[in-house]
């Protein structure tokens, strides 16, 4: 007989002094030409900022790995501190805060395998967290691109921004006009 | 700050809660549109979720943390500062299971809560309570070999805020889970057995299944309860969601 799984509930506003932390956002090693980098707001149903939200991204290594690797929250061992990934070790995990204009932004390195970087939303007054997906590449083999309308499979697409090829931009519209596709996993 | 609208009280969001659970299909989780918790209004989807059943999803497989993540203080949130917080102290331990029963293990486990007044060290809480130079209020910890957490703290107070007038939360802890997969990731609060408020609270009450809500309550463990120091709590926590090590010849039997 099977457990019955335990509810979820919003973050609250009061995550930031827990949940962020240093070098969330530098899932590349510092300075690697590959790097690049993800970046969009969360928005609310009436296209305003969503302020105290928190962005978190799963995929895999360049070279196709899924297992991940240790050390995304590498403390300092005298001061217990944080002080971020030690960059031999591709972990694969960002985590950041949306700040007050509803902006993101983590820099990464190409995932291995798949054209897509694994997103999951949470935010205040969000009872359940959100999974989507930023595609950085219009895969047209990819069976859930495939599957969509074309005016819902465009918001799953983490375009380049124009003049700067390695800046891709993913807005999530959690509501309302070019709500972005949210993904359940059965 | 706006002022509440002087119709939203305590009663009229009783009658809106009943009436959102009465609608609302039974499930484990909350539904993402409670209108109760005005929050919710502007930040749920309309759209149905995507189900998404390809087995090689990588939202199947999941971030890893160690022992460079975490220290061994990290679990213990009274320890933080110079001094002892102010407050009851208590422990609050239990195991992490995924939905087939199996222990979570050396998977990373954060909390976060306000001190004993009710108060977050965040500046964006304005409660006029007193903040403790003693309290930060968030810890870590890995689940063990049998997927068990454990975290010293403080009991947490019950705090106001502007869902509608006079609006209380109940005293709770906000945790953080990991599993082996990302599907499996799981954000949610922890309440404390006998509160009053539990009743009044909407964000608990977007749980519509009783037996659900009683699954984010703890026990009180005396057993747990260390003499002449804490109290103590139990609360067992299980993870939804699929994993790609689940041998695709194992049906799901949930
Ligand atoms: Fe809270």
């Amino acid at each position: 007989m099977s457990p019955a799984p335990t509810p979820s509930h919003t973050v609250g506003p009061f995550f930031g002094y827990a949940l962020p932390f240093t070098g969330g956002a530098d899932v590349a090693p510092p300075h690697h030409p590959d790097t690049l980098t993800l970046r969009g707001r969360v928005l609310d149903g009436d296209g305003q900022p969503v302020p105290d939200a928190i962005v978190e991204t799963w995929q895999p290594a360049p070279d196709g790995s899924r297992t991940g690797a240790p050390g995304s929250m590498r403390r300092d061992a005298v001061t217990g501190r944080v002080v971020g990934r030690h960059g031999a070790d591709f972990t694969g995990f960002g985590r950041v805060a949306t700040d007050a204009d509803g902006h993101w932004l983590v820099r990464t390195l190409p995932p291995g395998g798949v054209p897509y970087v694994c997103v999951a939303v949470f935010a205040r007054g969000l009872l359940h967290h959100l999974y989507t997906r930023a595609y950085l590449v219009d895969d047209p083999d990819d069976a859930l691109l495939a599957a969509l309308p074309p005016r819902r499979r465009a918001t799953l697409l983490a375009r380049p921004e124009p003049g700067t090829p390695r800046v891709h931009r993913f807005d999530v519209r959690l509501q309302g006009a070019g709500e972005t596709v949210f993904l359940e996993f059965p | 700050m706006t002022a509440l609208p002087p119709d939203l009280t305590q009663s009229a969001i009783d009658t809106e809660i009943a009436k959102a659970q009465a609608a609302a299909h039974a499930g484990d989780h909350p539904p993402r549109d409670f209108p109760p918790y005005r929050g919710s209004a502007l930040r749920h989807p309309t759209h149905p979720l995507i189900p998404v059943r390809d087995p090689e999803a990588v939202e199947l497989t999941g971030p890893a943390f160690g022992v460079t993540d975490v220290t061994d203080l990290d679990r213990d949130l009274t320890r933080h500062h110079a001094g002892e917080p102010l407050g009851e102290r208590i422990t609050v331990t239990g195991r992490v299971l995924d939905r087939r029963g199996r222990p979570v293990r050396g998977q990373l486990v954060e909390i976060w809560q306000a001190n004993a007044s009710g108060r977050y060290a965040h500046q964006r809480d304005q409660h006029p309570a007193p903040l403790d130079p003693n309290f930060t209020g968030f810890g870590r910890c890995l689940t063990d070999d049998e997927g068990r957490y454990s975290f010293t703290t403080i009991r947490p107070g019950a705090y106001p805020w502007r869902n509608h007038t006079n609006a209380w939360r109940p005293a709770h802890i906000h945790f953080s889970l990991f599993g082996e997969a990302f599907t499996q990731r799981l954000v949610t609060q922890m309440y404390f057995p006998g509160d009053p408020l539990l009743p009044l609270d909407p964000i608990l009450q977007s749980v519509t299944d009783p037996a659900a809500r009683d699954r984010l309550v703890a026990a009180y463990d005396h057993g747990l309860s260390v003499p002449e120091w804490s109290l103590g709590y139990r609360w067992d926590i299980v993870l939804d969601g699929p994993a790609a090590t689940w041998a695709e010849n194992e049906e799901d039997d949930r």
